[in-house]
């Protein structure tokens, strides 16, 4: 039997309301500042090969798991502030907080670094909640959370230092980083005021400038609000060759897993010595909606998860 | 065998010969790290509960379970009566073993119980039931996009959230499994 769950989607009407409103305020804000929206294709060659994100395919081709590497050619191009709010495919992740289909933002700053996009976010959140009649506080299943900047900024150190019963490098050095993380650490991030988890060890930001006073950390952050993980921000890395030598690192991974292993993205690759020194961030708009719509669940802010088609 | 990505809630797997049912389960997965698929088990047998965090590599061997249909006749002293109708046996179940399936106990309903070396361990319950809703909040009409559900109670003393337009007396149909409303039954 076929239940009929055509209810669920009278029952959505405000939270899917609210999550129009949301994506025209984001528009006005990018347009606002001058940013250029781009539309770049779902379906690409040759998606960046990182360890743990695996992408659907699409005949011989794949959906991109995020519009990052074409968005990085149009920057090398000399397009210096651009956005773009589109569909993203991962394969295998479903949960509380997880779609296989979501939506993104991106946005890229030619000649910045992930401090700018640190305030972006201060900015863009406060515009986006204030357009939706929220007044610089947020309330997320039974949380208050203030959102007048500054926001708290917090090393992966010094946060598992704070939090967790292991130091950030013992957790690496027996592999239970992203465990311990997602269980001891991530529950006490931005439960007053959104805090940026920032300057992450190394091998956990594949696509990420290494800090020149210490070149084990990577200019990385992470924006969490009531726990919940909202953006991922990099001062991006331009250095061609240190890319490649991570992309073959993250496929021999994938391949020892027995993960699908990607063509390399040549064309990315030859156009990243042309790219000036940028940064770069990508936001879940779902989990954005979730957050100031007070939902818990991310299936609460779509009209349709693949479970009802 | 299953694998980590087959882990949900009401999976039955097989840890060190004891028999688990997964209670709880959340797919977690930090930023760009690896997938964690945290779960809370519980052991069928003595009903001992704790959590794990597996891994995408995880793999487990199914827990071999028999199932036997039996009608429900009765509950007495905490104790629910359930009889095999073939060989007109009857077994007792305790509260813990009928567990979220005792709110959805229609009198002579049919159940799957389940057994672990003959032993009951819990049962299970057609996917979908009729209940009547035996208390609801009348429906203020025009409220039908308001985004918002109402709590009733059907006759089994169950209660749900159910569309505002459901009212008192009728039937609904409900997901024994998410204990979900999911339609009106007409007549």
């Amino acid at each position: 039997m076929i239940e009929d769950d055509s209810w669920k989607l009278t029952v959505r009407t405000d939270a899917l309301r609210l999550r129009a409103r949301m994506i025209r305020a984001i528009r006005r804000f990018f347009q606002d500042q001058d940013f250029l929206e781009i539309e770049t294709p779902l379906r690409i060659p040759a998606p960046a090969p990182e360890s743990h994100i695996d992408a659907v395919a699409a005949g011989a081709w794949f959906l991109h798991t995020s519009p990052e590497l074409c968005m990085k050619r149009l920057l090398a191009a000399g397009y210096s502030r651009i956005f773009q709010i589109c569909k993203c495919f991962r394969a295998g992740e479903r949960g509380d907080r997880h779609l296989p289909e979501f939506t993104m933002l991106e946005w890229y700053r030619a000649g910045a670094d992930y401090r700018t996009l640190m305030d972006d976010c201060e900015a863009l959140i406060n515009t986006v909640a204030r357009e939706i009649g929220l007044d610089g506080v947020v309330s997320w299943q039974g949380r208050r959370i203030g959102l007048n900047a500054p926001w708290e900024r917090i090393s992966v150190r010094d946060a598992f230092a704070r939090y967790a019963t292991i130091s950030a490098a013992e957790a690496l050095r027996t592999d239970r980083f992203d465990e311990v993380l997602a269980c001891e650490v991530e529950p006490h991030l931005g439960m007053e005021i959104p805090v940026f988890l920032y300057d992450y060890p190394v091998e956990q930001g594949a696509l990420a400038r290494v800090k020149e006073a210490d070149p084990g950390i990577a200019e990385r952050f992470e924006l969490y609000i009531a726990g919940l993980e909202l953006a991922n921000a990099f001062s991006e890395l331009i250095d061609a060759g240190e890319q490649r030598r991570r992309f073959e690192e993250a496929s021999r991974d994938r391949q020892r897993k027995g993960s699908a292993v990607y063509p390399m993205p040549e064309r990315f690759l030859q156009a990243l010595p042309r790219m000036s020194p940028s940064a770069g961030i990508a936001l879940g708009v779902d989990r954005l909606v979730m957050l100031l719509a007070d939902k818990s669940r991310i299936d609460d802010v779509v009209a349709f998860t693949p479970e009802s088609l | 065998m299953y694998t980590a990505s087959d882990l949900r809630k009401g999976l039955r797997i097989k840890i060190e010969n004891d028999p688990y049912i997964v209670t709880e389960f959340n797919f977690v997965k930090p930023g760009k790290g690896q997938a964690l698929y945290r779960c809370k088990l519980k052991n069928m047998v003595n009903g001992n509960q704790f959590e794990r965090t597996f891994r995408s590599v995880d793999v487990f061997e199914a827990a071999d379970l028999q199932e036997k249909r039996m009608q429900y006749l009765y509950k007495e002293e905490g104790k629910f009566c359930f009889m095999d109708n073939e060989s007109y046996e009857q077994i007792f179940l305790s509260e813990d073993q009928v567990g979220e399936a005792k709110n959805f106990l229609l009198d002579n309903i049919e159940a799957e119980i389940l057994l672990f070396e003959d032993r009951p361990l819990g049962i299970s319950l057609p996917n979908f039931i009729d209940v009547i809703v035996t208390k609801a909040d009348p429906w203020a009409k025009g409220d039908s996009v308001s985004g918002n559900t109402k709590p009733v109670t059907v006759q089994t003393g169950y209660q749900l959230q159910v569309p505002p337009f459901i009212e008192e007396g009728e039937k609904i149909r409900i997901d024994t499994r998410s204990g979900e409303y999911l339609t009106r039954v007409k007549g």
